[in-house]
């Protein structure tokens, strides 16, 4: 069905991104809004606002009543959840069946195959992708059976997580057993669902992940990404594509994504995360997102398209605009996100009065935001204040460019990530590319920003 | 329609080759500013000025289209009853001015939490000793937890801000009756 007034039910910089889309497609938009975003950039952006509660989330952006009631009112007829919040609850997909309306994003069943982390390890395994040694982790007994059969160091995950939430290591059996109980009382609280499994660790590896675009018919890929600049697995700089990737890899990585939305008959846009061994050149299956990702205009840069516009297609139900042998590849692309942190102090969160926004402008530059002079960066969600991304015909191209953009951003009023960055993409082993995840750490430690040590109070 | 970054492209490649440092651009929808830097790179600074359009339930819905009964629906979204995160009964706040005495402040702006998960007994209660390292509560700002410590030495005599509530950077949390020896870590 035809979508011609769509809800977004989201904020920030996603919200101003999906917005330009349906501008350009001629689709009204209605943004559904706290109270701490009814006059902000979003919110003057879209054709309509309507408020959906108060600045906490659980009140507002991840209320699925509030959002189909505003949906309902507004005279909607279809709800694009963006990212985080409700983008992934099955609840919503579900909601919006029995009232008819559209929901951007994959059916409330295939939500549920792959938001469950252990269901989703066992669609992988059975679609025949590489998964690591591990299984779930019922008991702390169970757990360390389970540990001492695949040896340690283990990752001890949560089966409602993902997104890099609620994942420890633990390095012996000792470990192992507090780590379990901890990591148990958080997952309840965190995710309603205490359950845990376990996996091998993979000391040094990559974070490589595949976009996925799919109608329910056919799966199609648009290249992969590298996400190993991760800071507590969250990750602070993406690229497109994955540099320094042997080919057969490359190709093996693509071809595992599109049998895994082929098995779960995939319809939208996903993502498929794997980790890369870098000593074996191994790879396995690490989780699915199954909704567009805050790095999407990496892939935007190098296939050309409009994903959101790929993504409000195939909810329409229309078959997909283009095959494989369509999708084009060409150049390379890197994003910094930009976060509202103070990273000489521990990455301390800085809300606040955004006083000054200056960005890069010109040719290969994109800035994805939501700030401008007197936005106030509201202290309920996450940091992101803008991504920066940067594209150039090679990858050499983009880091020069990359390097250019960050000496012209400048956000008064709150601090910022962007001097890390700036020192980030200074190093050498930045420009080489093809680091593991441990690059991040490894850099920091040997960063100006001291440590401080000092607690609060 | 809004000003998009293709747009800003196309002007930049207009002014590229002129003699030109600074462009500003004012509609009643938006202010743009193109700068040169001494390098020859270009800034951007947007400013959207178009007021929001605020829709409220209860008002005529936009369009007639299948409606319903969804405007009391939305009416009763807007007010959401306010759910709190944990159950326990609110411990009254301190009313007004802040009495003589040590008191524990909000490192940081956001949601004070007296436990470390909905449903678990309280960090500390009236009448709990703390030390300098004691954790007394949790502070969640932009979705990170943020442990708060005591500070000093004594013994919680009142808590000034009850549980799920926002605190503003600085705000008294609760109030601590010194040791003889008790000292501001």
């Amino acid at each position: 069905m035809r979508i011609r007034r769509l809800l977004i039910a989201n904020r920030g910089e996603i919200a101003v991104r999906i917005l330009r889309s349906c501008q350009r497609l001629g689709i009204e938009t209605v943004l559904a809004a706290s109270d701490a975003d009814l006059d902000a950039v979003p919110a003057r952006a879209a054709d309509l606002v309507i408020r959906i509660g108060p600045g906490q989330a659980t009140a507002s952006y991840l209320s699925v009543d509030a959002v189909t009631a505003a949906a309902l009112a507004a005279g909607a007829d279809a709800i694009h959840p963006g990212y985080g919040f409700l983008s992934e609850n099955p609840a919503l997909a579900d909601a919006c069946d029995g009232l008819g309306l559209t929901f951007v994003g994959p059916s409330a069943t295939v939500l549920r195959a792959v938001g469950d982390k252990l269901a989703a390890r066992g669609h992988a395994a059975a679609a025949g992708l590489p998964v690591l040694p591990g299984g779930p982790a019922g008991t702390a007994a169970q757990a360390a059976q389970l540990a001492g059969r695949i040896g340690y160091p283990v990752l001890v995950k949560a089966v409602g997580g993902g997104g890099g939430r609620g994942l420890r290591p633990a390095c012996d059996p000792a470990q192992l057993a507090a780590v379990v109980e901890v990591a148990t009382a958080e997952a309840s609280a965190a995710f309603a669902d205490p359950r845990l499994y376990l996996e091998r660790y993979v000391t040094a590896g990559r974070h490589v992940e595949v976009q996925l675009l799919g109608d329910g018919a056919s799966v199609i890929h648009l290249g992969d990404r590298d996400c190993s600049v991760q800071r507590r697995y969250q990750k602070l700089v993406e690229e497109a594509p994955a540099p320094l990737l042997d080919d057969a890899l490359r190709a093996d990585l693509r071809a595992a994504a599109v049998a895994f939305g082929t098995h779960l008959g995939y319809r939208g846009l996903g993502t498929v995360e794997f980790l890369v061994d870098t000593a074996t050149g191994a790879f396995y299956f690490l989780e699915m997102n199954a909704r567009i990702q805050v790095e999407h205009p990496v892939t935007e840069a190098i296939c050309g398209l409009d994903l959101v516009a790929e993504q409000l297609a195939v909810a329409e139900g229309q078959p997909l605009r283009l095959a494989q042998h369509d999708v084009r590849l060409s150049g390379h692309a890197i994003e910094c996100r930009i976060n509202a942190e103070d990273w000489t102090r521990e990455f301390t969160p800085s809300p606040g009065t955004v006083t000054a926004a200056v960005f890069p402008a010109g040719h290969g530059i994109r800035v994805d935001t939501h700030l401008q002079a007197d936005v106030t960066v509201p202290p309920w969600y996450d940091s992101l204040l803008a991504k920066l991304i940067v594209s150039g015909a090679d990858r050499q191209q983009a880091v020069a460019r990359l390097r250019s953009a960050l000496t012209r951003c400048r956000i008064d009023g709150v601090a910022t990530t962007i001097g890390l960055h700036e020192q980030l993409v200074a190093q050498p082993e930045f420009e080489r590319g093809g680091y593991d995840t441990g690059f991040f750490a490894s850099f920091l430690a040997g960063s100006a920003a001291a440590p401080a040590g000092a607690g609060s109070g | 329609m809004d000003l998009t970054s293709a747009d800003v492209q196309d002007i930049l490649q207009l002014i590229d080759s002129m003699p030109v440092r600074e462009l500003h651009l004012s509609t009643t929808r938006f202010t743009l500013s193109l700068r040169r830097t001494d390098d020859g790179e270009w800034t951007q600074e947007l400013q959207l000025l178009s007021e929001p359009t605020v829709i409220h339930p209860g008002d005529d819905p936009p369009t007639a289209a299948g409606l319903g009964d969804a405007t009391t629906q939305a009416s009763a979204a807007a007010e959401p009853a306010a759910q709190p995160a944990f159950d326990r009964q609110p411990v009254a706040a301190g009313a007004g001015a802040v009495r003589e005495g040590a008191v524990v402040r909000a490192p940081l702006l956001g949601t004070f939490y007296r436990a470390p998960r909905p449903g678990a007994p309280p960090f500390i209660d009236v009448g709990s000793r703390v030390e300098p390292d004691t954790v007394v509560g949790i502070i969640e700002t932009m979705k990170l937890m943020n442990s708060v410590c005591a500070g000093l030495t004594g013994t919680v005599t009142e808590i000034l801000v009850a549980d799920a509530q926002f605190a503003p950077q600085g705000e008294p949390l609760m109030r601590i009756a010194l040791d003889a020896t008790g000292a501001r870590g």
